[in-house]
């Protein structure tokens, strides 16, 4: 509330018109005491800011240090530092857990979260073009039926996948995670690259069809191109979503070396999370490490792709 | 410069116009134009293909069959057999799990989302108060939103949450004694809310950017009238934002609904203590596939789904009386 106080404050500070109307009558020391509020202001803004930052990002913190507990302090050491540090979980966490080597298990998130970018991106893409730059019959009711699926909670249709996947005898392959991706079934995608080639000039395809081109042509060598910060928003987001996805793996994915990391941090959890926190707290901690290095690599990118496309985390 | 409020148009869908417009030349019929139109329909659907193939063979036709599962008893390895109305009729008069995984649902969607969204909504605009250095704060905030749904994260919520971990401790340190937060059927739904209040960076990023476009005219306007802060936010911020809240209200509580791997994890995939974790997609997740009750489960799916789709309604019906767009033709 006194946000918009402040805002008014510093835009009239930045139009001098306004600024010099207003202080006139008070006479010249009025200025110097309104930065000097300002300034004020500005250190408690950062302070109180800095003590939220630190409230929000404790449970990360919490988590690094506590990689390096040994099992004794579980629920004897609630502070940060380890009492007596050690690097025993990371040494345990290497040799998997159930007879499933640590690598194997990161090896299979890979490939699912790669498989998820390549599919979302390529598919995402061609439906977003027919939407967004063709001019076809029956446009508006799939459009609306597009935005429908944004809505529908994903568990209406887990079962009858379910039963069909099996029917087709494929539970305990990847494909069941792997096929829906390159459907296009994730609709923010759709929805997302829908938006970004609305924007672009609708001259651009009527040249480029005068000149000859079709509809692939123009989907490929100048719509692809052009919109490659939104695809790369896409990749980003599919690639995450795809590396914390755990209830479709916990459906489809039966022996442990299929595992990705998710399933294989439950089995830490399920198994051993009376005696062997360490372990679990240790592992959890890896399956973040390359999402967290995304993050922090594109943050500006993820963090104004969400700002204007509304795409939640 | 002029203080535009006019501008505010209370009704208009900005996206059905744009749909209007572009169909306009369809109705042209000169010749050669129809055979254009037919070749833009095929080039379409071609591009569409894969995404038809997904809609139809992944979500309509799927959800049709469950519809029909809904009405029967089945446990996979037999044929379905066609019981009518029974699965529904045991959901609502003798299921007392279900109608407690209702209620914790409803509480947890009902009281978290809008906690989240009004915390994002204060450090927006705390946020937005100052360009410099917003930006390290914005994507701090940010961040526990990309993992908050994670396993890790949940394992993380256990062991803060739990007996002796660092929030009990806290506490206890400063004489508020209630022990473990996870063990305890009281205080178990408030830790998976403040999980979900811990993720409130995503909404506050939209709700920033919509602070930006908030023209400052309006606030000058509003101040020169006299208007104080409270005002100013009651009278400019919030019909401001309106589009924006709703937004972030409609996926919020959506998203609410499915919340699965935390409380997964944070019960050991038991829905305890007592129930208080058991969410209505962990209940349909054990009574499908541990119970192997496929057409019960796709019964309780269905009822989902319609409570959704009735929020939905809700939320879309009342718009018009508290959402405000903007009239310009950007």
């Amino acid at each position: 509330m006194s946000t918009s106080n402040q805002a008014t404050t510093s835009g009239a500070a930045s139009t001098p018109v306004f600024a010099a109307q207003q202080t006139m009558p008070v006479g010249p020391p009025a200025p110097r005491r309104r930065v000097k509020r300002k300034t004020w202001q500005t250190v408690i803004w950062f302070v109180a800011l800095l003590l939220l930052t630190a409230v929000v990002l404790y449970p990360l913190v919490w988590l690094l240090f506590s990689t390096f507990k040994p099992n004794s302090e579980f629920g004897q050491n609630p502070g940060l530092l380890p009492n007596a540090p050690t690097i025993d979980n990371y040494i345990k966490v290497a040799d998997g857990i159930a007879g499933v080597p640590m690598w194997r298990f990161f090896l299979n998130s890979l490939i699912l979260a790669v498989a998820a970018v390549v599919g979302t991106v390529l598919s995402s893409a061609l439906a977003a073009y027919a939407f967004a730059r063709v001019q076809f019959k029956g446009l508006g009711i799939f459009f609306a039926a597009m935005i429908g699926t944004l809505l529908l909670p994903f568990h209406v249709v887990i079962i009858p996948q379910y039963i069909m996947f099996n029917n087709f005898g494929l539970v305990d392959t990847f494909w069941p995670l792997i096929l829906p991706k390159f459907l296009a079934t994730e609709a923010f995608f759709v929805f997302l690259l829908v938006q970004f080639l609305r924007q672009m000039p609708r001259d651009m395809d009527e040249a480029a069809r005068i000149d000859g081109a079709g509809h692939v042509r123009i989907f490929w060598s100048i719509m692809l191109p052009l919109i490659k910060p939104a695809l790369i928003t896409c990749a980003i987001f599919s690639f995450i979503w795809s590396w914390n996805d755990f209830l479709g793996p916990l459906l489809y994915l039966t022996s442990p070396e299929n595992y990705p990391l998710p399933i294989a941090l439950r089995l830490y959890n399920d198994q051993t999370s009376t005696s062997d926190y360490g372990a679990t707290v240790t592992a959890s901690f890896i399956a973040l490490l390359p999402v967290l290095g995304f993050f922090l690599v594109f943050q500006r990118f993820l963090v104004d792709g969400v700002a204007t496309q509304g795409l939640k985390g | 410069m002029s203080t535009t409020t006019t501008r505010v148009i209370v009704t208009g869908d900005k996206r059905r116009r744009s749909l209007v417009r572009r169909s306009r030349p369809e109705n042209l019929t000169r010749p050669g134009q129809r055979r254009r139109q037919t070749r833009e329909t095929l080039a379409g659907y071609g591009f569409l293909v894969p995404w038809l193939v997904g809609f139809f063979g992944l979500t309509i036709i799927p959800m049709i069959y469950s519809l029909y599962l809904s009405f029967t008893r089945y446990n996979i390895f037999q044929p379905p057999k066609w019981i009518g109305f029974d699965n529904y009729i045991r959901l609502f008069t003798n299921d007392p799990q279900f109608i407690q995984s209702a209620q914790i649902t409803l509480i947890y969607v009902l009281v978290g989302t809008p906690i989240t969204l009004a915390a994002a909504l204060g450090v927006a605009m705390l946020l937005n108060y100052r360009d410099k250095g917003a930006g390290f704060f914005r994507s701090a905030f940010y961040a526990p939103s990309l993992i908050g749904g994670s396993v890790s994260v949940a394992i993380v919520w256990r062991a803060m949450f739990g007996s002796n971990g660092p929030v009990d401790s806290a506490l206890s340190s400063i004489g508020i004694d209630l022990g473990g937060w996870i063990g305890n059927p009281a205080l178990v739904l408030p830790a998976m809310i403040v999980l979900a209040v811990w993720q409130f960076g995503a909404t506050m990023v939209i709700f920033l950017a919509g602070l930006k476009q908030v023209p400052k005219e309006l606030y000058e306007a509003a101040e020169m009238d006299g208007a104080n802060a409270w005002h100013r936010f009651r009278a400019v911020t919030l019909p401001m934002l309106s589009p924006v809240i709703f937004f972030n209200l409609l996926l919020g509580l959506i998203g609410a609904f499915q919340v699965f791997a935390s409380a997964y994890i944070i019960s050991n995939g038991s829905g305890g203590p007592a129930g208080m974790t058991n969410f209505i997609t962990l209940y349909l997740y054990k009574r499908g596939f541990a119970d192997g009750q496929m057409g019960y489960a796709a019964a309780i799916a269905w009822v989902l789904l319609v409570v959704v789709a009735i929020i939905a309604l809700i939320l879309f019906r009342t718009q018009r009386s508290w959402v405000h767009y903007a009239g310009d033709n950007r």
